[in-house]
């Protein structure tokens, strides 16, 4: 019989299909796990709803559990009671020593126009505030792109959601 | 039908034919950043029309792709504001931040409604449109003097009051500080009606999937 801490320790080896210095995890986009009678259950929310990594994600989910001997059960569940803040310590910590710079934190608000361009931002690289906001999007939906003044290197910027 | 699934189909089918068309300036927008910025754009709006068939397919016992590609084109519920293919700028730009105002006070109003998982979609892509509401406010800032765009949006101004049921529509005024057209000028811009522009969209975005009725296997 399969525990839950055994389905999470799995599910903690899949790398995120895009940035894969993180797993699934450390991202925070699985929202709960379920045994019951040879049975998983999996809750997974999407960082965006368009992100084109989600099937990839789930699949590898029903790869990975199905190894285990168990049948899984993928749902995914989109709406407002996850954000970037479930990213985990370990997971932004990974995020910025491969060169993205963590999300802010949520507010109760969405995020203002003049936020993303003052000069908060710390740069990944050498951790300078001296950055500015040359692009709201990114190689992927997630993502900005930012650039350090300080040490003049364009780095990305995980989006608050 | 149920009460909530004309609502979601309607906000589903503006964002996947707005996606659809915002995606025709992947490679050919004026500068890199702008290819990017529609290319995720569009990826979003389609993402959003997918949870929300999705959540309509459930009540309506069908899935989010049938609802997606297999209806005919008058059955759409998609406002013509969305349908228009518009490869200018100061148009294309006209129509992102007039969509983006409506889309906000609708989406607004889907927040505070009753329905739990209705209000919960709403919330999560309200928290992705903000990036689009600021992408067009910046360029409406940049934009808001010149002669091409304000002319521009003065013709979509009537299609953009037209996306929103009348109790809405005096709050998108109140936003975008614009008077509320008259209804000569509502003429033909209301959703229900169509422009011709939708069946040849139609045309495109569906033939993959009538070429291959059973469902492709990829």
């Amino acid at each position: 019989m399969v525990s839950v801490e055994q389905v999470w320790a799995a599910l903690d080896e899949i790398p995120d299909p895009e940035i894969p210095v993180v797993s699934l995890v450390d991202l925070g986009v699985i929202r709960s796990v379920d045994v019951q009678n040879g049975h998983v259950y999996v809750e997974l929310t999407p960082t965006f709803l368009g992100c084109p990594a989600l099937e990839t994600m789930k699949a590898a989910m029903e790869r990975k559990l199905s190894g285990l001997g168990v049948e899984p059960e993928v749902r995914v569940v989109s709406d407002d009671a996850w954000s970037t803040d479930r990213i985990t310590p370990a997971g932004r910590e990974k995020l910025r020593a491969a060169g993205f710079a963590p999300p802010a934190p949520r507010e109760a608000s969405t995020p203002k126009l003049l936020q993303l361009q003052s000069t908060v931002f710390r740069c990944p690289y050498c951790g300078s505030t001296e950055t500015r906001l040359e692009n709201i999007f990114g190689p992927t939906p997630c993502r900005s792109v930012r650039y350090c003044e300080s040490c003049r290197q364009p780095f990305e910027q995980m989006k608050t959601l | 039908m149920s009460e909530r699934a004309p609502r979601l189909l309607e906000l589903a089918d503006d964002e996947l034919v707005l996606g659809w068309h915002e995606s025709e300036w992947t490679g050919i927008a004026p500068t890199l950043e702008e290819d990017v910025a529609f290319s995720s754009i569009a990826q979003n709006e389609i993402g959003h029309a997918r949870a929300a068939y999705e959540l309509a397919a459930a009540d309506l016992g069908t899935d989010a792709d049938a609802l997606a590609f297999d209806r005919r084109p008058e059955e759409y519920r998609c406002a013509p504001l969305v349908e228009l293919r518009l490869l200018d700028w100061a148009h294309a730009i006209a129509r992102r931040w007039l969509y983006e105002e409506a889309d906000a006070v609708r989406i607004a109003a889907l927040k505070a409604d009753t329905d739990p998982e209705l209000a919960g979609l709403a919330a999560k892509i309200d928290r992705e449109e903000a990036y689009h509401r600021m992408h067009a406010a910046m360029w409406h800032e940049r934009l808001r003097h010149e002669p091409r765009f304000r002319e521009a949006v003065e013709e979509l101004w009537p299609y953009a009051v037209a996306l929103l049921p009348q109790e809405l529509r005096p709050e998108l005024a109140a936003r975008t500080g614009l008077a509320l057209p008259s209804d000569t000028l509502l003429q033909g811009k209301e959703r229900g009606e169509h422009t011709p522009q939708l069946a040849e969209l139609w045309d495109e975005m569906t033939s993959v999937r009538r070429s291959a009725p059973a469902g492709a296997r990829w």
